[in-house]
């Protein structure tokens, strides 16, 4: 502890050379926290997807539809606790760049299924007596300054309504929250509405959510239930939810193993800066550190110094960059619905801490190592 | 003409160096070549897509759909409208018949060759007789056209590359359907070529379609016909459709997707190029002081202040030349070419294409290492040019 002066004194010897490894090593945290943001957002969520709950799809391919039979007979399976179903409604709101989520369920099995959509009493209450009634994510609401009360026209892409015309209108009657990971962009509204005015498709979902009361169980419900609908004008395909996100997630390429080659380059990149930097401020001084051992420090206390050194430097310009990443996060998703979830993940905080901890250490090593082993009278003679 | 002839000798003499510096150096070279690398490649996943989209459409043909679907998977055309729109002026006719087509899009899952436990959303493009001839682009490259009226079918090139069993002689299995495949084609690298081809009618009976389609793509006499051709049709009140050019309806399908990966590539790109600079300005720094003896020598013997100045910037630029020549250079190598695919969301369904490094994005990659090395040289080079230049000759 005594020699923290010392060290310190070391650090800001070229004041110039320093700030800028610091920079560069700020920068490459606030990438690293950007990009793993990124990587979470393009995942969907993978990670918080119940073990509980699986998904039953069309056997050919998701957009084609099931019949709404198929909920009676799910809901009767022992180890079914909720059985219901979405269909996805892909409505345009004025224009088709504002593309968000719409689609139509059932209120009351829908919020049992997904406990982690807030919603206040009375306005579960009151999507219960408005069929035309609506809920909104809180992000969507804000980015489109929707109300609750307010009356919001789609345009129909899929599911044209029966009276004529392209346009359906929906009443806010609830705005939901939730945690970080919870998508708060998408629409949800009664799927009776619907049904009853569409002009074709009546009695048809998209897909159903099934609630089971033991996880251990989702393996052998899932094949009973493809079995149940086996041979049927309709078979089923059954996922785990997390299964199917994944999968979804894979449909959109491997962003993942993109951005952490990326992520990769650029702390290389930033890592090697560092290393060289430190390389050179020890070997201009080389003569001090002779003096310092003929003082009597010995091979491993000048490692530690030269070591201290490189970590202060790495984990003081990586904690604030990582810290400017999370603010930045905390900002929002700047693309405007593109990546509707937008957080630092936890895990990859503590990855960032590693990382700082490795390029301190690959920094000063080197170094460090060989002024540990610098012989005094060489040191001296050399200058 | 002196300070020029000045200038390039001590240019020439700093460039000389480098290899005595070479760790130094390499840091600034590592750092401009690695934000190249990462900003050409961003950028050229952008570029591929958006190629692809665009060579898949032609402004000589005309996509019909139903008035207000955004594609064609939310289109709908019953066959009765298929016969009135064949009726409209502005279509090319080949003898009495009609150069126009009626076709459906059923999406089946099939897994990809690089993930094969994960499903894909393949499209299966049902055609009638006349798809063929429309699409001048069109040429089967292994096997045969399948035959209509039965269980074959033909895949895109592309198709075959990413998902399992698109051989010829393969049989593709969906839901209780089996088809057999008998043919590749290809179709200028467009989106079709990420496509199965079907007989319509065997489509339409495989999912239960009735005699329903999803658009109806036509040729037209020449380019200018469309006007006459839209408006008969939208002005006809036994139809409620939409009608765009092939190519202006496949371009605005790539809009969303190739300015997110440019709005990310662009982004990280504009960080790493910071973190590069500091990079350049200390190597660029460090150049200046082991050398500030000689720079101090070469004023006291009357190289004027600016030489420096120059000599320091345009090092610090060739630096930013190697760096942006070897990123560039690894960017083409690593991707160029490289044949991956990827979820068009307005379809749902897959997308291959290639990665395209352009001689653009290289021109982009390499100015932007000469900025960052103009940058990067700026101070250091005002610090040796002010060098005070007795307290320099007295240094060391």
């Amino acid at each position: 502890m005594k020699f923290l002066p010392l060290i310190w004194k070391n650090i800001w010897r070229r004041k110039f050379r320093t700030v800028f490894t610091l920079l560069s090593i700020f920068i490459a945290f606030v990438l690293f926290g950007i990009l793993m943001t990124i990587r979470y957002s393009f995942a969907f969520g993978v990670e918080i997807a119940g073990a509980d709950r699986l998904v039953l799809i069309h056997k050919v391919s998701l957009i084609m539809p099931l019949p709404v039979s198929y909920q009676a007979r799910l809901q009767q399976t022992k180890g079914v606790e909720v059985a219901t179903h979405q269909t996805w409604f892909g409505g345009i709101y004025q224009d088709p760049s504002n593309f968000f989520a719409n689609m139509a369920v059932e209120p009351e099995p829908f919020l049992k299924i997904y406990p982690e959509f807030q919603l206040p009493p009375e306005q579960i209450q009151a999507w219960r007596n408005d069929r035309q009634g609506a809920i909104v994510g809180r992000d969507i609401a804000q980015r489109f300054g929707w109300k609750i009360g307010d009356r919001v026209p789609l345009t129909a892409a899929i599911w044209l309504p029966k009276g004529g015309g392209t346009t359906w209108e929906f009443n806010i009657v609830g705005i939901y929250d939730g945690g970080d990971t919870v998508d708060k962009t998408q629409m949800f509204f009664r799927y009776d509405y619907l049904d009853e005015n569409r002009a074709r498709g009546q009695g048809q979902v998209g897909w159903y959510v099934v609630k089971i009361s033991d996880p251990a169980q989702a393996v052998d419900l899932s094949r009973t239930f493809d079995e149940m609908f086996a041979n049927s004008a309709a078979e089923t395909k059954t996922t785990t939810e997390k299964g199917f996100i994944e999968g979804f997630a894979k449909q959109i390429g491997d962003i993942g193993s993109i951005v952490i080659a990326i992520s990769s380059t650029v702390l290389v990149m930033f890592g090697l800066v560092a290393a060289s930097t430190m390389a050179q401020s020890v070997r201009e001084r080389t003569s001090e550190l002779a003096v310092l051992k003929t003082l009597g420090f010995t091979g491993p206390m000048i490692l530690t110094l030269v070591l201290a050194e490189s970590l202060f430097i790495a984990f003081t310009g990586g904690l604030l960059g990582l810290g400017l990443a999370w603010l930045f996060v905390q900002g929002g998703d700047p693309t405007n619905g593109m990546l509707p979830i937008f957080v630092l993940p936890p895990r990859d905080v503590v990855m960032g801490i590693a990382l700082m901890a490795l390029i301190g250490m690959l920094a000063g090593l080197m170094p460090a190592i060989a002024a540990m082993r610098l012989k005094i009278t060489d040191a001296l003679r050399r200058t | 003409m002196q300070w020029i002839r000045q200038t390039f000798a001590v240019l020439a003499l700093n460039v000389r160096t480098i290899p005595q510096r070479l760790s130094s150096s390499g840091v600034a070279i590592v750092g401009i070549a690695g934000v190249v690398v990462v900003f050409v490649s961003v950028l050229s996943i952008a570029a591929g897509f958006a190629a692809a989209m665009q060579s898949s459409g032609s402004p000589d043909r005309a996509l019909v759909m139903r008035s207000g679907a955004d594609s064609e998977m939310t289109s709908g055309l019953s066959g009765v409208d298929v016969d009135v729109i064949k009726q409209a002026p502005g279509i090319r006719r080949d003898g009495q018949a009609p150069l126009a087509a009626a076709e459906l899009v059923v999406i089946i899952d099939l897994p990809k060759i690089t993930s094969p436990d994960a499903p894909a959303n393949v499209p299966v493009r049902g055609i009638g007789p006349e798809s063929i001839p429309l699409r001048s682009e069109f040429s089967i490259v292994e096997g045969r056209m399948f035959k209509f009226g039965t269980n074959e079918v033909i895949a895109g090139r592309a198709a075959k590359g990413q998902f399992v069993n698109l051989n010829v002689g393969n049989t593709v299995v969906s839901g209780q359907n089996r088809w057999d495949v008998v043919g590749i084609f290809e179709s200028d690298g467009g989106v079709a070529e990420t496509e199965i081809w079907i007989d319509a009618r065997t489509l339409q009976g495989a999912y239960r379609r009735g005699n329903t389609y999803q658009s109806l793509l036509a040729r037209l006499e020449s380019r200018d016909s469309y006007d006459a051709f839209r408006d008969w049709l939208t002005s006809n009140p036994q139809l409620n459709v939409s009608i765009r050019r092939e190519n202006e309806y496949y371009a605005s399908q790539s809009q969303a997707l190739t300015r997110l990966i440019r709005t990310i590539g662009f982004g990280i790109a504009a960080l790493m190029g910071i973190g590069a600079v500091f990079g350049a300005i200390l190597t660029m720094y460090t150049a200046v002081a082991t050398r500030a003896r000689e720079i101090a020598t070469l004023r006291a013997l009357g190289f004027n202040t600016g030489s420096v100045l120059v000599s320091v910037l345009a090092e610090s630029m060739v630096l930013g030349l190697i760096g942006g020549t070897i990123g560039g250079a690894a960017a083409y190598l690593a991707f160029n070419g490289y044949q991956t695919s990827t979820m068009n969301f307005q379809t749902f369904s897959q997308v291959a294409f290639a990665f395209r490094v352009t001689p653009q994005l290289l021109a982009m990659g390499l100015f932007y290492a000469l900025l960052m090395g103009l940058i990067g040289g700026l101070f250091p080079a005002i610090r040796a040019a002010r060098l005070p230049i007795p307290v320099a000759l007295r240094e060391l």
